[in-house]
């Protein structure tokens, strides 16, 4: 059961991190096109043979039937159309989707890709909405969020995430400099890509701690900036990938789970959805997570690296803040973290930010890593994590 | 960019389905669903057991007393309509029936913040008829 590991990554184009866009403004079909054209140019593969497509809600001038637009903007004519609703999990959710509709013989190629761009001024003021106070918290009447959580201001990820800190930590202990040291050493990896938006400014665990508290106990430092980019990721069989110029990076295993939208409601806090989506993707793949030679883990915040490191098994519960002091979790150690910086280091381009960890173990995998490439990159352990800790995804990756 | 409405602070707004949990704060009752298949104890209020589904749910009143499973002090408000309760103690209660709800703590002390703090209802009845249910230190 599950994926063969027939279906491979053969090319990706990320834009670079940026706090202020240098680029061209590009509305966001736009946006996505070149995404694409950039990772098919990448992949050597030509627009004609799409006939997949994975998108998330990110396709502004279409509130609805956002894949048929993408098809048509593009000129695609597909047999696969996926929009993912997954917040951070949506790009770990479109590799293997694409993956196990190329397995199921449903099509041969598939472009994924989500942008965050800034677009041109609009020719008449928007009309106002009010997820530009609520942001991913819905307002709507019904919405549970909306009359059982927004009255109380638990709003957005921040105050979610730090409840997870605070009932961790008292079950296991108060070692919040292991906390910081993931900042710092995920930072470390940052000064390592120039695409980076922390590149050339490095930080201890001491600047971490020293940085303003939030929402108790995380600081300004443990939580992602937010950046323009975007990102896209071509999937198309093993046997196509053989006439590519890239070493195949094969989706040898997935896991996905979701069991909450609000943190109250999970059912296993301060644990994760993470324990039963990481372990479907290693028992798929046959391999243990004391195999893989890097993990590229969902990083919103630093707890969210915590939790993702215990429960996908790489220590017993509560054990992740010794592991974390134990291990040096930069390019450079031994146990490589967020190669690229993750989002704490080089910035969350909305959900473009978990494109980047996908895209960063392919790179890796296909030895493409310029100054921070790990000597061992056969096999990689992808997380996607949305919402708070509420839609989960996880990925192997291992070279062809 | 066009004008930006300042947004009051946002308010219930009950469902036919919800209406009776809101009916009971005002009178400084608390009500939960009981599943009369699995016997679950309900929280949020909804149409069907979140445990086996079933839709035969009845309302039952409960002591509403708990205790603190999690929390988070707010330094920086989550939207501008908080600023006015900086720093907010936004919590997770764990009822005695074994729900959980999220709250706020009013009249606790910082330093008196520990997972496990039992704590009683503070009915917060606002101006539209609609009362929040606060917690505070048994």
């Amino acid at each position: 059961m599950g994926l063969r590991g027939d279906a491979c990554i053969v090319g990706y184009s990320e834009w670079k991190a940026e706090r202020h866009s240098t680029v061209e403004p590009r509305m966001p079909l736009h946006a996505w096109a070149d995404a694409v054209a950039a990772a098919l140019a990448d992949a050597g593969i030509d627009a004609h043979e799409v006939d997949g497509i994975c998108c998330a809600a990110d396709i502004t001038e279409s509130i609805q039937f956002q894949p048929a637009t993408i098809a048509e903007y593009c000129g695609f004519s597909v047999n696969f159309a996926e929009r993912l609703d997954l917040g951070g999990a949506s790009a770990v959710g479109m590799v293997w989707r694409a993956a196990a509709a190329i397995e199921l013989g449903l099509c041969e190629v598939v472009v994924c890709a989500t942008v965050n761009q800034a677009a041109p001024p609009p020719p008449t003021p928007p009309r106002f909405d009010d997820r530009w106070v609520y942001g991913a918290s819905s307002s709507a009447w019904g919405s549970p969020q909306a009359e059982f959580e927004l009255p109380f201001g638990n709003i957005a990820q921040n105050c979610s995430y730090a409840t997870y800190a605070q009932r961790y930590h008292d079950l296991y202990g108060w070692n919040e400099r292991a906390r910081a040291k993931i900042a710092s050493d995920q930072r470390v990896s940052a000064c390592a890509n120039p695409d980076a938006v922390f590149f050339g400014q490095p930080i201890t665990p001491d600047d971490v701690l020293a940085s303003r508290v939030i929402s108790t106990p995380l600081h300004l430092l443990e939580i992602v900036m937010p950046v323009h980019g975007g990102a896209a990721i071509v999937v198309t069989t093993a046997d196509r990938a053989r006439r590519t110029p890239r070493r195949p990076v094969h989706v040898v295993g997935c896991g996905e789970r979701l069991t909450h939208k609000t943190a109250t409601y999970s059912p296993e806090l301060p644990h994760t959805p993470v324990g039963a989506a990481a372990s479907a993707a290693f028992g798929m793949a046959g391999v243990r997570p004391a195999d893989v030679d890097m993990v590229q883990i969902y990083d919103c915040y630093t707890i969210t690296v915590l939790l993702s490191i215990e429960d996908s098994g790489f220590c017993g519960p509560g054990e992740g803040m010794a592991f974390v002091d134990a291990h040096d979790l930069s390019y450079r150690g031994d146990f490589p973290c967020n190669t690229h910086g993750g989002q704490l280091g080089y910035g969350q381009a909305g959900m473009a930010g978990g494109m980047s960890h996908v895209i960063e173990g392919a790179r890796q995998v296909m030895g493409r890593a310029a100054d921070r490439q790990l000597r061992r990159h056969d096999l990689a352990y992808v997380t996607g994590t949305g919402g708070t800790m509420s839609e989960q995804s996880a990925l192997v990756l291992r070279g062809g | 960019m066009s004008e930006r409405p300042v947004l009051p602070k946002p308010r219930p707004q009950p469902t036919p389905i919800t209406r009776p949990f809101w009916d009971a704060l005002r009178e400084e009752r608390v009500i939960l669903q009981r599943c009369g298949a699995c016997d679950s104890w309900v929280y949020y209020p909804r149409a069907r057991c979140p445990r086996c589904l079933s839709g035969d749910l009845t309302w039952t009143e409960v002591s509403g007393r708990g205790h603190l499973f999690s929390y988070t002090i707010t330094h920086q408000p989550t939207t501008y309509q908080f600023a006015d309760e900086m720093p907010q103690v936004i919590a997770i209660v764990e009822l005695d029936e074994g729900v959980r709800l999220t709250t706020t703590l009013v009249g606790v002390l910082h330093d008196e913040l520990r997972i496990g703090l039992q704590l009683v209802p503070a009915f917060d009845h606002g101006d539209d008829g609609l009362t929040l249910l606060r917690y505070t230190p048994a």
